[in-house]
């Protein structure tokens, strides 16, 4: 029998309207998945279950059951659900240390192929696969990278292709680019029109954006390196082993990959297919 | 018999903090896990300061592991600490709730959704009213709640906040804090051993 050595010998209180408030939820997402071909039913249950909430109370429906019933005959409603269910915080040079680690212990590395495949996975609104482009160009490698930028909700990949955001961040963005090492003058990127900035489409030359969901798809190529940052988070174990089974079908050997700072293999089964090329900004290499 | 501790603290944290947990014995029970407010780019200094001047173990949270007896898990600078019903720790980058990342609202609110009336939630000193409506939804599951009393706390908006927002059994002096819960936890110790025993009888 297995027994799990902790001092907490009962399973966490039942309570039966949070049993049947959790059957629900499974019930919603397996209805999700059979409808739409979204799969999140290997996501971290907590933050499901607070984005499900929150839309549950803002819609006026009165149960999850009841919500079921509405995404399965209301498209548009489920879209809404979609956008919720889809993590979209992000913001350019995120961690600026990361990038900083980057341009010091990658980029040389990267130098030495010929052509570099990039692919940012969970690319989201596009700001992180935009401040890579940066970077590349900076260090004068851009016009020998493809970058692939993916994600499994087609409405923020539609908005990542555009690189248009609001000028509220252009302060906050300039200070990350700054403490990211950025070489020149953050605002050589992008212009600005009205209550947006517009970034210069030389960064979209070498950027393919498009659908792909690393719970459904497959791998699409080799890669040199992959950046997926603060999605994994969002995955139970079993999922975020099955994700980084992902990556490293998809990585060549002695390539990068590149996870968000408090992101770790050590749950995944895999931690041995890799070393650690800098602990503190979680960039590893497939051995 | 309580299964966890959740404390949330703002300004004034390191002092608060750093008057309770060098209470708590280094076999401690049940675990602690707390949301103290800090600025995005923080690094697990206030973590690592405590850990030294601590005997229970203190450490920053990393995700997906389970809370344990014996530790304090902090959040980590800029992702919300969620519990899941596993008793393992999640971390999220959804929006600032509050104005914070992490926020106190979150941690306390999935923790009440787990350990349901088994929870003591704390609330310490702070400028902001993050917290409050959690340690609602802790009461409203039937758990413990603390606060420290305003007129020891370096800010207290934070804790009249709670006090205002819900029901509360304890409101403490900071220095009453760290004693009151290694007494609750003794009798937690006494219920604990004989169901230990009970089991270990049951899986022969």
């Amino acid at each position: 029998m297995d027994v799990q050595v902790t001092s907490n010998q009962q399973p966490a209180t039942s309570n039966p309207q949070h049993e049947n408030e959790n059957i629900e939820i499974n019930l919603l997402l397996e209805a999700i998945y059979l409808k739409y071909g979204y799969d999140f039913r290997e996501y971290a249950k907590a933050h499901m279950k607070r984005r499900i909430m929150h839309r549950l109370s803002i819609s006026g429906l009165d149960s999850i059951s009841e919500m079921q019933n509405r995404i399965l005959n209301d498209q548009p409603f489920f879209e809404v659900l979609l956008l919720d269910l889809s993590i979209n915080t992000t913001e350019m040079f995120r961690d600026p240390s990361f990038y900083r680690t980057l341009r010091k212990e990658v980029i040389p590395v990267l130098k030495s192929y010929q052509y570099i495949k990039i692919w940012h996975a969970g690319c989201s609104t596009g700001e992180e696969v935009y401040s890579t482009a940066i970077l590349l160009k900076e260090e004068g490698i851009y016009d020998k990278v493809q970058i692939y930028a993916t994600d499994f909700n087609h409405k923020v990949i539609e908005k990542a292709k555009e690189g248009v955001y609001p000028i509220e961040f252009i302060k906050e963005y300039t200070h990350n680019y700054q403490k990211a090492g950025g070489q020149g003058s953050f605002s050589d990127y992008y212009r600005a029109m009205y209550d947006s900035v517009i970034l210069d489409k030389s960064l979209k030359e070498n950027i393919v954006f498009a659908d792909h969901n690393l719970v459904t798809d497959r791998v699409f190529g080799e890669m040199n390196m992959i950046i997926c940052r603060n999605v994994l988070i969002y995955f139970n174990r079993k999922l975020q082993s099955n994700v980084i089974e992902l990556f490293l079908d998809s990585l060549c050997h002695g390539c990068f990959l590149c996870l968000g700072s408090k992101e770790s293999l050590r749950f995944t089964g895999y931690s041995d297919k890799f070393e650690t090329v800098n602990e503190k900004d979680r960039i590893f290499k497939k051995k | 018999m309580y299964k966890a501790i959740v404390i949330g603290v703002s300004a004034g944290g390191i002092d608060a903090l750093g008057s309770i947990l060098p209470t708590l014995p280094v076999d401690f029970p049940i675990p602690v896990i707390i949301v103290q407010h800090i600025s995005p780019v923080s690094d697990s200094f206030l973590s690592k300061h405590l850990n030294s001047i601590c005997r229970i173990n203190v450490k920053e949270a990393d995700e997906k592991e389970m809370a344990i007896p014996g530790v304090v898990y902090f959040a980590p600078a800029n992702y919300h600490l969620l519990i899941e019903e596993d008793e393992t720790l999640s971390l999220s980058v959804e929006d600032r709730v509050n104005y914070a990342r992490p926020s106190i609202d979150v941690l306390f609110e999935t923790a009440a959704y787990v350990y349901n009336k088994k929870l003591i939630g704390i609330i310490l000193s702070g400028a902001s009213k993050d917290g409050s409506e959690g340690l609602k939804k802790i009461k409203e599951q039937g758990g413990l709640t603390v606060v420290q009393d305003p007129e020891t706390a370096e800010a207290e908006m934070m804790p009249k906040a709670a006090i205002a927002a819900t029901k509360i059994d304890h409101i403490l002096p900071l220095n009453k804090i760290g004693p009151f819960l290694v007494d609750i936890c003794k009798r937690n110790r006494k219920s604990q051993t004989s169901t230990i025993l009970h089991q270990g009888f049951l899986s022969a």
